[in-house]
């Protein structure tokens, strides 16, 4: 047993981190908020990188990794705030023409939503009757979807619970990193067992959302996927709750980033096998 | 990232289990829970089994007579005996894995001779006299005093918190040799022998009723020099050596006890209705999810520890403050499920989950861990 990343991993997703602060940064981040829209140029980079082909076998012209790879470029994304149907498009390599090289966008009904559907080159699942909703996250249009939830693939909702874990990471540190530098009373508020205590929970959620998200890419269990996403989408929405909260007035205004994180956890949270949901397979699995 | 054990690790697994089969019927009948001397007599025939065995010690280093064995096969030894049933560490604990491990590391050959094949055979127990009645969480503050008498420190104050004092053979004692120093560094660790004069042990009943722990007081004990592990005034680093063990593989065990308790909860609910009530049901796949994230958080340290040479990280601590509200929330849900009956005390899951609301508190409350936590992992600044 070696339950930690292998130095192959490990360079996989520091690989995964410099692409996205070359292409994906603060910067490019706040202009998708003014300007939403998806990117297509970044979308083949990605596919370049090998982002969506990644689990195709190499005779198909893949990568032919597996989810333990896919999960650690997933959870960098997550942490960028990267936007699109990314785990519809990944899910559709192989399947669909041109998604793999990232000159397809794809995107895939889940349940009563869809994401992307006005930009999508090519739905999954049936679409009929979709109406907008104004999403209230900037970075994912939505439509609603009349009907009831279908079974998600498992692969779905480890991807999608990887995307939590990377954003739960990302807020932990923002947290960290303002209490640090904020300071009242004549200290850095982070000296305060209050705002500390917080920070220190939000590291606990995210390291054990870590190990499930990690551990359920290995064994590929859909039970033990289901516990990864419940416990991810908790450590990330709760981490951007946190890290808002740490932030003070400027959590709550438009120009910080934290908003923006928990208005996609919340997305996520609801995507690909919500909460109730997992809930009820762990259970029946007892 | 590779979950698998090896070939060799799967054997050390076999021979274990094929051991305990054999082992385990041979064990006497368990001693009432308030029977002191019985518990000692059990829990140290288990240890000799073990000793003569080849498991006594599994994780110490051979040099102290132990086997070396790797953090993995020292998951699979806890995970193997809970499975089967094995007794649990019991009395055993201080010496295997706090007085042991510190004299292993810090004692001189002649100590290590003395005192460490003892803990190894179930010859010898050992207990602990750390914290006071006003050094708790702030340990450091300690104020039980030892004085340079000759070849003796004369040592009085008191002492509280201490597992298995009315049977122990020895207590790992931190005393106070500077009081002008600053706090962490005017503290001596002592090994104490129990018959000494001046001794006075009280129980103390915890809200379970029973008598868990004991208070100690030392009236002008007399502890010879020899009996200092480490350098006079270096105590709290030699302790600290003691207390990173503590946070290590130590809930191992507990977190198998934890999954059985759940699936057996599950099967009440199942029977008793309350299984229906959604709320019920999905609290108990959500603890499902908890758990089995909690044994991989286990297999992560673990692998760590592998990694970095068998030293347990500061990971612990994250581990420490998941796992004592988790086992907390286990226990609230098995109330849940059990209606009226969860106000019987003779009904086993009563009493651990009043047992279970030590464990915010022991070895370092959840508001130190956070502290630990926020400031050696996330790097924030030291403050009230």
């Amino acid at each position: 047993m070696d339950f930690q990343l292998t130095s192959e991993q490990r360079a996989l997703q520091a690989g995964m981190r410099e692409l996205l602060a070359a292409r994906f940064d603060r910067e490019a981040l706040r202009a998708a908020v003014e300007r939403p829209g998806l990117d297509r140029a970044l979308w083949r980079a990605l596919g370049e990188a090998g982002f969506f082909a990644l689990r195709l076998p190499e005779d198909e012209g893949g990568v032919g990794l597996g989810l333990p790879e896919a999960v650690l470029l997933f959870e960098e994304a997550g942490r960028a705030l990267l936007p699109g149907p990314l785990v519809a498009t990944h899910l559709a390599a192989g399947a669909v023409k041109g998604a793999a090289s990232g000159e397809t966008v794809v995107t895939r009904v889940d349940g009563g939503l869809v994401s992307w559907l006005a930009e999508a080159d090519h739905v999954q699942g049936d679409a009929a009757g979709a109406t907008p909703l104004r999403s209230v996250d900037p970075l994912t249009p939505l439509h609603r979807i009349p009907g009831t939830r279908t079974a998600e693939p498992p692969e779905a909702v480890l991807l999608t619970a990887a995307e939590q874990l990377g954003s739960a990471a990302r807020t932990t540190q923002m947290a960290v990193q303002h209490a640090r530098e904020r300071t009242q009373f004549g200290q850095p508020v982070g000296s305060f067992q209050a705002v500390k205590h917080l920070c220190a929970d939000m590291l606990v959620r995210t390291e054990v959302a870590r190990v499930a998200v990690y551990a359920a890419a290995v064994t590929g269990d859909a039970r033990e996927i289901a516990g990864a996403k419940l416990l991810a989408d908790e450590a990330a929405v709760r981490g951007a709750r946190d890290c808002l909260q740490v932030h003070g007035g400027m959590g709550f205004t438009w120009e910080a980033d934290v908003h923006l994180h928990l208005k996609r956890a919340w997305v996520r949270a609801e995507q690909w096998q919500s909460a109730e949901r997992a809930c009820e397979l762990l259970a029946a699995a007892l | 990232m590779d979950l698998t054990y090896t070939e060799e690790e799967e054997a050390f697994r076999a021979g274990l289990r094929a051991w305990l089969s054999r082992a385990l019927p041979q064990l006497p009948p368990k001693p009432d829970p308030l029977d002191w001397p019985g518990r000692r007599a059990y829990d140290t025939a288990w240890q000799r089994m073990l000793y003569d065995a080849g498991y006594a010690g599994l994780h110490w280093p051979e040099a102290a007579g132990g086997r070396g064995a790797t953090p993995t096969q020292h998951l699979i030894y806890l995970e193997e005996t809970e499975k089967a049933g094995a007794p649990y560490v019991g009395a055993n604990f201080v010496g295997l894995l706090h007085a042991g491990p510190t004299i292993a590391a810090e004692g001189t050959p002649g100590q290590r001779a003395r005192w460490l094949p003892p803990v190894l055979r179930g010859d010898e127990i050992w207990c602990q006299g750390f914290s006071e009645p006003d050094a708790g969480s702030d340990l450091a503050a300690l104020r039980t005093r030892a004085v340079r008498d000759g070849d003796d420190y004369v040592v009085t104050g008191s002492k509280i918190w201490t597992s298995h004092a009315e049977v122990a053979d020895w207590c790992e004692l931190l005393v106070r040799t500077d009081p002008d120093a600053p706090k962490h560094r005017g503290i001596t660790w002592l090994a104490l022998p129990m018959d000494a004069p001046g001794i006075t042990v009280r129980p103390l009943r915890t809200l379970a009723g029973s008598a868990e722990f004991a208070e100690v007081f030392l009236d002008e004990v007399r502890v010879p020099v020899a009996n200092r592990v480490g350098a006079e005034n270096d105590g709290w680093r030699v302790t600290m050596v003691t207390l990173s063990f503590e946070r290590g593989t130590a809930f191992v065990g507990e977190v198998v006890a934890c999954r059985r308790t759940l699936a057996a909860l599950a099967k009440t609910a199942k029977a008793n209705g309350s299984w229906d009530d959604s709320a019920v049901r999905r609290q108990l796949g959500l603890l499902n999810a908890e758990f089995t994230a909690l044994w991989r958080l286990t297999q992560w340290n673990v692998s760590e520890a592998q990694r970095g040479g068998g030293v347990p990280g500061v990971g612990g601590s994250v581990f420490k403050l998941r796992y004592s509200h988790a086992r907390q929330e286990l226990f609230d849900t098995a109330a849940r499920v059990l209606g009226p009956d969860a106000l019987d005390l003779d009904r086993d899951l009563t009493l651990d989950r009043l047992s279970s609301l030590s464990y915010t508190i022991a070895a370092g409350t959840s508001q130190i861990q956070r502290n630990i936590v926020a400031e050696r992992i996330l790097g924030l600044p030291k403050g009230r």
